[in-house]
């Protein structure tokens, strides 16, 4: 008899489930035994036994909280199957940022995929996504609103760009998530030409660095010396979101405050933070993308983890799939896994 | 479109002065003309054309998208143009991911052009996408059924900005935190001018202004005012800050008036190629006001130009600035208005006379002028602001301390203080150091509490510089403090930086940007706020609300049980409104 979808993965305090394989994924609390989708905080926590997850995401685990993170790591090789219990599983990169995977499921024909967060947009800092055929399918729905449509990426750096030709004497700061957002972003100005150095904030020195020794490279990219801040006329400085309202970013010259995010892609949003050149860069996938994503997977079924549930819910009704919201609390708060700008203030003053 | 959009877009962020004056003088710069003349009009509001209703817009979308999704996502952003503008679906983006499905898309008619978005490699021509004159002609000549046929043409081919910034120009929301003065600043620093000189020739001027950017860039004549009744840039004052100020002025050098609490206006009159009288009404900034007072319009039946100030006068009784706020705030110049709150003019200066630019001349040469001017109109609705004699300042002192004094009489509360103006000089527009001094009455002053403070703009964005504070009043449990204003200035930059650190080190609440701060009986900051007058508010919990108020000293020192009370700023009330008469036009008019 075919199991249902649920007795392979089910819904815990800790997070995700998998009875059969007795293991958590991305569990927000300490577990036993844990597979990780990608570093991000929200998702990668201190503390588990086992860890199990691709090298690159368990050596971001151990630059933020330690070598000792966990007790013993295991490092999943992309598309190699592995026996866990009565399960079998195996990762597949998802786009996100540098090391994020999908993880898949399977077990008597039946395979789930749990996506983690995912992009499908280039990005020339991690591997791109590829679709896993499964039949349940469990997506993150962090702009799951047709208003979400990720412009070009070149457009919005082009912006950056043109605004520090016409103001020279300014200094330029973008505020940028540290791990992946702010790579991505110096990847992509490298892209556009820019050759001059990238300066940054302290709190972005070591993920940038281990980027560096994973092969992606992001050109010159200085820490901000604090005394030198008044001299950086037409400099770009990268810095925490936290940052860009700080005191910190006064002490530049005539500072024009940027943001890299795809909140920015709301004018409420963007002014609610102070942002004056909002940049529409996203790590997450857009409508259309969530959309076709689940389209070309051709899941039956579709678990929806965090963000705007409603109406991705709504859209694979209208398609025929079934779906479901998971109500997943944990994700998104962090204040790096772009969390909504008005759902916490206070977690998000909290790193400043 | 595009450019214009991109240039709205980026102003929309901008706080700052001067770079909002550089992005709009790139702007002109850079490009071509008619584009840039519309862009002018529709950031002065010089355009005219039916607007679209809002309904019209959702009907179009609701075509295109699932009316579910569109509604979450018009809840989620919270205004109808900018949710229309990113949702609606680009040249290739397909109906698979916004529905409704393609059966349910058949049965609705659907406008859209071309049917199906094309993958990659498909064979039609890419939109054209719309110059901002073709939007604004087609606005103004098509007939109101094929209205959205144009609109939805042109939503296709725009980007988001584009698409948002249209949405905006259509139903007539085009907000983006530009005066009209910017702009005519950054035509004018095109050619070194000054923004007054476009100010002088811009009632003349017609939309797309072909001989505005000509004569700025040097490629044309100065273009000439054809308007009969042109608006005249004012000349403003300087604030006298203490009475110390005065002794290096020679009080034989200046003539005194009193300062009114109204608004200033210019009256302009002449006659039109036809001889027709107008007569014009135009604000500080020669915003056209005229509509606004058509029983002062009439009045202008000379030509020439005053400047005066606008006040609500009763029987011969100057009203105060309460009043005046009241006929002000009204959208609907009626009948009933017009008689409960009658506009006059006290003017105070001429500018121009018979044809002959009197501006010139120096002020002991214009002042008899005005004065014959204003007695040969002999016009209810028309006065002269009279002269204070003195000699000394000690003299000017009395009189701004009490006008009643000095035969204000019944106007007297009215008075804001008193105007120094130097006998020889020309009237200068802007503002020029030393010829005109205001010296405003003192304040009033209050004790009041932080309450609540919100974070600040521009240079003071990281700094909580923002305060919202309360008085005491009695409530259901014992005395509350209720807020009474809100005030952000009157600080130095390291009293600000006091005021940050204990808004942050003594906050109970936070509510996104705004933070609440301890505020009872034994804890709290007790805040000495100045401010010119009091007015009633539906606002403020309290019932009033203070007219410019600002941070006069911080208390560290005080208990905030000590602070003032609303009955304080009742009394204030009280006495501005007396005047009002009789009491029952008031209460309809709230």
């Amino acid at each position: 008899m075919p199991q249902s979808a649920s007795d392979l993965l089910t819904l815990t305090r800790e997070g995700l489930y998998c009875p059969l394989g007795r293991f958590h994924v991305d569990p927000v609390r300490p577990v036993e035994r844990a597979l990780i989708t990608h570093g991000h905080a929200d998702h990668a926590r201190a503390g588990h036994g086992r860890v199990l997850a691709t090298g690159q995401t368990l050596r971001i685990m151990a630059t933020r909280y330690g070598e000792d993170f966990c007790r013993t790591r295991e490092e999943a090789r992309l598309g190699a199957r592995m026996p866990i219990g009565d399960v079998t599983v195996f990762f597949a990169p998802a786009g996100h940022v540098l090391g994020s995977a999908q993880i898949a499921i399977e077990r008597g024909g039946q395979r789930i995929v749990v996506s983690g967060d995912y992009k499908r947009a280039p990005d020339p800092t991690c591997l791109p996504f590829e679709v896993v055929p499964c039949d349940v399918f469990i997506t993150e729905a962090t702009f799951g609103l047709p208003v979400f449509r990720h412009p070009d990426t070149r457009g919005e750096v082009r912006k950056l760009l043109e605004s520090v030709a016409l103001f020279p004497e300014r200094a330029h700061i973008v505020g940028a998530y540290a791990l992946g957002k702010a790579q991505r972003v110096m990847a992509l100005l490298r892209e556009e030409g820019w050759d001059r150095p990238i300066h940054l904030h302290g709190a972005m020195e070591r993920l940038t660095e281990l980027y560096k020794q994973e092969g992606v490279p992001l050109g010159e990219t200085p820490k901000v010396v604090a005394a030198d801040r008044k001299t950086l006329h037409g400099a770009i400085v990268l810095c925490p979101p936290s940052s860009i309202q700080d005191v910190w970013s006064r002490k530049f010259p005539d500072p024009v405050t940027a943001f890299a995010s795809g909140w920015m892609r709301v004018r409420a949003r963007a002014r609610q933070k102070g942002v004056e050149l909002p940049l529409v860069i996203s790590d997450h996938s857009d409508w259309p993308d969530l959309c076709r994503t689940i389209l070309e997977t051709g899941a039956e079924e579709v678990w929806v983890t965090h963000g705007q549930e409603d109406a991705l819910v709504h859209w694979c009704g209208s398609r025929g799939i079934r779906a479901k919201p998971l109500h997943l609390l944990g994700y998104g708060d962090d204040g790096e896994a772009e969390p909504d700008p008005d759902a916490s203030p206070a977690s998000e003053e909290a790193s400043s | 479109m595009n450019d214009f959009a991109a240039l709205l877009d980026r102003l929309a962020y901008e706080p700052r002065r001067n770079a909002k004056l550089r992005l709009l003088q790139d702007f002109f710069a850079s490009t071509p003309d008619p584009e840039r003349g519309w862009a002018l009009a529709a950031m002065t509001g010089g355009l005219t054309f039916r607007e679209a209703k809002p309904a019209l817009i959702r009907g179009l979308v609701e075509e295109r998208v699932d009316p579910v999704l569109f509604s979450l996502s018009h809840n989620y952003v919270g205004d109808l143009a900018e949710t229309t503008a990113l949702i609606w679906p680009g040249p290739n983006e397909g109906a698979a991911s916004l529905g409704p499905r393609e059966e349910d898309r058949d049965a609705l008619g659907s406008t859209r052009m071309g049917g199906d978005a094309p993958g990659l490699g498909h064979n039609r021509p890419p939109l054209s996408v719309p110059t901002l004159a073709e939007v604004v002609e087609t606005l103004a000549t098509t007939p109101k059924r094929e209205l959205p046929r144009h609109l939805a043409g042109w939503l296709d081919a725009l980007d988001e900005t584009g698409r948002w910034a249209l949405l905006k120009l259509v139903t007539g929301n085009l907000r983006v935190g530009v005066s009209a003065r910017l702009a005519k600043t950054a035509i004018g620093a095109l050619g070194g001018h000054e923004a007054d000189a476009v100010e002088e020739v811009w009632h003349g001027l017609k939309p797309p202004y072909p001989a505005l950017f000509a004569w700025v860039e040097g490629r044309g004549e100065r273009p000439e005012s054809r308007n009969p009744a042109p608006f005249r840039p004012p000349m403003l004052s300087h604030p006298i800050e203490e009475e110390a100020d005065l002794d290096a002025l020679d009080p034989e050098a200046f003539s005194a008036e009193w300062k009114w609490d109204g608004i200033r206006v210019q009256l302009a009159g002449g006659r039109d190629g036809e001889g027709r009288q107008v007569g014009k009404i135009y604000s500080r900034t020669g915003e056209d006001i005229t509509d606004a007072f058509p029983d002062l319009a009439e009045a202008i039946t000379f030509d020439g130009a005053l400047d005066g100030e606008l006040l609500i006068l009763r029987e011969g009784r100057v009203q105060s600035f309460n009043v005046l706020q009241q006929r002000l705030n009204r959208k609907a110049v009626t009948g009933k208005l017009l008689e409960a709150f009658p506009a006059h003019v006290r003017a105070y200066d001429v500018l121009a006379a018979e044809g002959t630019d009197l501006r010139p001349r120096p002020f002991a040469e214009r002042r008899p002028l005005l004065e014959a001017l204003v007695r040969g109109l002999d016009h209810a609705r028309i006065d002269l602001s009279p002269l204070v004699p003195f000699s000394t300042w000690a003299e000017v002192a009395a009189a701004r301390a009490d006008p009643a004094s000095v035969g204000a009489g019944a106007d007297a509360d009215a008075i804001e203080g008193v105007m120094l103006k130097r006998r020889t000089s020309a009237y200068l527009p802007g503002r020029p150091k030393g010829p005109w001094w205001k010296w405003k009455r003192a304040p009033h002053v209050v004790d009041a509490v932080m309450m609540y403070a919100q974070r600040g703009h521009g240079k003071r964005s990281s700094f909580y510089s923002d305060y919202t504070f309360g008085c005491w009043r009695e409530g259901e449990a014992g005395d509350e403090l209720v807020p009474v204003g809100k005030a952000y200035h009157g600080f130095t930059d390291a009293e600000l930086s006091r005021l940050d650190r204990f808004v942050r080190n003594n906050t109970v609440k936070r509510f996104g940007p705004v933070r609440e701060v301890t505020h009872g009986h034994a804890a709290g900051l007790v805040l000495e706020i100045a401010f010119e007058g009091v007015q009633r508010s539906t606002r403020h919990k309290s019932g009033v609300a203070m007219r410019f108020p600002r941070v006069s000293r911080i208390r560290w020192d005080k208990p905030p049980a000590e602070a003032d009370r609303v009955e304080v700023l009742e009394r204030i009330l009280a006495r501005g409104e007396r005047e009002i008469a009789p009491g029952a036009d008031r209460e309809a008019t709230e």
